[in-house]
């Protein structure tokens, strides 16, 4: 079956490194020497404590930084200040309402443009015509950046929810549609031809033959919609103000509460990881769940 | 897509036939480029003609606001120097990026202590820093390409990164018993084996750019393309302010352009061994 | 990395002389070490041609990455001339099975072949010389220009042929090199190695796990046990010189030699097989 390739980071599978392949397979294993140095002791820590390790140090620096005056504290208050008007934070609506805000603005434009995005792709993608007349119109919208439309959004929209989702939306759906499109492009002619000899109807082609094949290219599409429609919502409540975190960092900001900005920042940092984790785990998810399915069918 | 002129044809075709049928060709081309482009142009057109609505200006308003406004001092107030920070930031993300990933890339254990808090930076959306950033250093220059910096620099490093850890390990075998070393290695081995990754972190890295500088100024400046966009959309000169999203979409698209030629240049084998690859499959 | 460009007597390299010494190899794993080469010991004379055999998993491509000074050997050494080898030395090149990983794909074949060259700073006249010879000695002097991808496994192999005799190595190392073309292709490219060897007198030190390859190929034959690896057995192949696919094959000697071997390897397959019993018995 066809391996699907990230079109990212796609790269052959001539070029992909096999990590750390010992050259013959393994052979007769030796009991480990008894007592290792204190150097081999430091490289059997595992890399995950690294990372943590490298966490610490990092909150350390922070820490430490303002406090021995290498950094004046007005500009960088120490880390343990951060994570205390953090605590405050956690304590207050009017955080969790702005934190809320940003969430659902993220959400409601990521699943509008997803939808757009998939529904457009797999019928411009399916139609020769119609891919060719689009191609050009496509390419130039794609790259116009999404902020050039604040003023726009301000104007006719206003301040609210209105203009995140315009730019939200106008945003991500760019990655899905062109990912789409290039996974319905990606179809095996094959396996097209035998569906349409065998008589099957369109919707049953789109769901058998197409679908399939673009699945992996739309989590794709999806991972990188998913973090491009949080950079969105977050500039539009920096820069219209409309409410959410943004707004309020850059409330905190001119009104000279450091820690504040800095604790609001981390949150909007954690909400990044989160997406980041939640669109890979879903990838991980749907493909696997796609590759058992097919797997099953051809057996 | 030559079926539908080829059929007709049998052996010895004549040359004014082989013309004629370039020509057709080349005309279906060209409507397939132009088509849609132009019946939005026109709808666009007809649509603003007729509307009374004080937002949506008239095309050739729009146009002669145009050529009114920045076809004039504004290049080199506020044009230029976007620009200027622009490329200042994103070469400056790239130059950054590439020697952090090509430095972690070839050390696993300064990567594993890193990653986490690398990928964290990555995740922060890089608009929440310009508050940040304007704390430390002002509004001026200096800011708007750090936050440039400090937004396009993930994609590029982490990509790069990934590109290094993938390098063939048969083609860096090879690279040392030739006694491929130092410089020589970076050049010949390192870099060209990873472009693929460091050109995908570039084309994110770039579009991340465009929306920092134009935020940057919209947020906290005096002059630049965002903030002029902004100050018309304040003070209701409405063709004006359409012309500057023109104008932003434009640079969007020129840059984008400029992009696919640089990649289309460096990346030219790689699209060779990946159709070749595929094409033994 | 260490030691690529070690301070040693040049006229000692000419040598060409390869010597392995008690070289054993432990591959320290998370948790669990794995020693793939128990103890090899033997010499390759300056100009010799010798084939290395062993079952698959012998351990084979280890050994050739510690000859090549690719991998530190745990303990053991390898000497090449005079000098002990630690990092790949000058004057030694090494031809990979995956043909389609050891050349540079953003490279044109030309530019592979002379890369090496411009890294022994050698001047550009003499480069372009060089690749142009050697490009036409393995029959692909048309080929500069593409870029290998463009061509076939076969003559990927013949580009990165080569580029090895283009360094004029002393010692050329063989790693497997036509065990991933056809059978067609392999006969020409066995063929085209021994006449570059007749032609150019370095040394070759070829690793496969093919026997009839091996005695058709080798002055000599090695047969390494399975892993942990030893040398088993070393014959001499006593062959006319002037080697032909048909009636070198065909020769009762040929035949003879090959029973020989075989018998080796089946025998090299269990070697350890009474001492692990004795042990945990952890063979797969």
């Amino acid at each position: 079956m066809r391996v699907h390739q990230r079109a990212d980071t796609g790269r052959p599978p001539a070029l992909s490194p096999a990590a750390d392949r010992p050259p013959d397979p393994p052979a007769t294993a030796v009991p480990a020497p008894a007592a290792p140095s204190a150097a081999a002791r430091l490289r059997a820590v595992p890399d995950a404590a690294l990372g943590v390790l490298g966490i610490v140090l990092f909150a350390a620096v922070l820490e430490l930084l303002p406090r021995l005056g290498a950094v004046p504290a007005k500009y960088l208050p120490p880390f343990s200040e951060m994570l205390g008007a953090l605590g405050d934070e956690l304590g207050s609506g009017a955080f969790w309402t702005a934190l809320l805000d940003t969430v659902e603005g993220w959400a409601y434009g990521l699943a509008i443009a997803v939808v757009a995005g998939t529904a457009l792709g797999l019928v411009i993608g399916s139609v020769e015509v119609l891919r060719k007349a689009t191609a050009s119109t496509i390419e130039f919208l794609r790259p116009i950046p999404s902020v050039a439309l604040i003023p726009l959004a301000v104007l006719v929209l206003g301040t609210g929810l209105g203009s995140t989702l315009l730019l939200v939306v106008y945003a991500a759906f760019w990655p899905v549609l062109l990912q789409v499109l290039g996974g319905v492009r990606d179809v095996d002619p094959v396996a097209r031809d035998t569906a349409v000899g065998y008589g099957f109807s369109p919707w049953a082609r789109l769901r058998h033959v197409v679908w399939p094949t673009t699945l992996p290219y739309l989590m794709t599409g999806l991972r990188l919609a998913a973090s491009v429609a949080l950079i969105l919502t977050v500039s539009s409540q920096l820069i219209i103000g409309s409410p959410g975190l943004g707004s309020e960092i850059a409330r905190a900001q001119s009104s000279n509460a450091i820690p504040r900005m800095y604790a609001l920042v981390l949150v909007a940092g954690a909400l990044g990881v989160c997406v980041n984790v939640l669109a890979r785990a879903l990838e991980r998810r749907v493909l696997s769940w796609h590759t058992s399915v097919r797997t099953e069918a051809r057996a | 897509m030559s079926g539908m002129t080829g059929t007709k044809t049998k052996g010895a075709e004549s040359r004014a036939g082989r013309g004629l049928r370039l020509l057709r060709s080349g005309a279906v081309h060209l409507a397939y480029l132009l088509g849609l482009p132009a019946a939005l142009l026109a709808l666009w057109w007809v649509l603003a003609a007729r509307s009374t609505n004080f937002y949506y200006p008239t095309l050739d308003e729009i146009l002669a606001a145009f050529a009114e406004t920045w076809f004039s001092e504004r290049i080199v107030d506020d044009v230029l120097p976007s620009l200027g920070r622009l490329a200042a930031g994103y070469l400056g993300a790239a130059v950054i990026g590439i020697g952090l990933g090509v430095l972690l890339g070839t050390r696993p254990r300064i990567r594993a202590l890193l990653e986490p808090v690398l990928e964290f930076f990555r995740a922060v959306p890089p608009p929440v820093l310009i508050p940040v950033l304007m704390l430390v250093a002002g509004i001026g220059d200096t800011m708007k390409i750090v936050v440039i910096i400090s937004g396009a620099l993930w994609p590029v490093l982490l990509n790069t990164v990934e590109g290094v850890r993938a390098i063939d390990e048969v083609l860096s075998d090879t690279a040392r018993c030739y006694g491929l070393t130092g410089t020589a290695r970076l050049r010949r081995l390192v870099l060209p084996g990873a472009s693929p990754q460091i050109v995908a972190g570039l084309r994110q890295a770039l579009s991340i750019s465009i929306i920092l500088m134009v935020i940057s100024e919209m947020f906290a400046s005096s002059s630049g393309l965002g903030f002029t966009v902004v100050q018309f959309q304040r003070s209701f000169a409405i063709p004006e302010m359409w012309s500057g999203i023109l104008l932003l979409g434009l640079l969007g698209f020129a840059l984008s352009l400029l992009f696919a030629l640089f990649e289309s240049r460096v990346l030219g084998w790689y699209r060779g061994l990946r159709q070749s690859q595929r094409g033994e499959k | 990395m260490t030691g690529t460009k070690a301070a040693a007597p040049a006229t000692e390299y000419s040598a060409g002389a390869l010597a392995v010494r008690g070289v054993r190899k432990v591959y320290q794993g998370s948790g669990r070490t794995v020693e793939a080469v128990r103890d090899l010991t033997f010499t390759v004379g300056a100009g010799d041609l010798a084939c290395i055999v062993g079952p698959s998993g012998a351990g084979k491509t280890t050994l050739l990455k510690c000859v090549a000074g690719l991998l530190a050997p745990t303990s053991g050494e390898v000497r090449l001339g005079d000098a002990r080898v630690q990092g790949p030395p000058p004057g030694m090149a090494v031809v990979f099975q995956e043909y389609g990983r050891s050349l540079f794909p953003w490279m044109t074949v030309g530019a592979n072949v002379e890369l090496p060259l411009k890294q022994k700073k050698i001047g550009k006249a003499e480069r372009a010389a060089l690749v142009a010879q050697a490009l036409d000695s393995v029959g692909l002097q048309d080929a500069p220009a593409a870029y290998p991808w463009q061509l076939s496994g076969g003559m990927q192999q013949r580009v990165a042929i080569a580029r090895a005799i283009a360094y004029e190595p002393k010692v050329l190392l063989m790693d497997e090199p036509f065990a991933a073309v056809d059978a067609q292709t392999r006969a020409e490219l066995e063929d085209l190695t021994r006449s570059l060897w007749r032609k150019l007198g370095m040394t070759v030190l070829f690793v496969t796990h093919d026997i009839d390859e091996a005695v058709y190929l080798g002055e000599r034959v090695l047969v390494l046990s399975a892993s942990p690896t030893v040398v088993m057995e070393d014959i001499d192949v006593d062959l006319p010189a002037e080697r032909e696919q048909l009636t070198t094959r065909a020769l009762p000697r040929f035949a003879e030699l090959r029973a020989a071997v075989y018998g080796h390897v089946q025998r090299a397959k269990t070697f350890h097989s009474a001492a692990a019993a004795a042990g945990a018995g952890d063979r797969p």
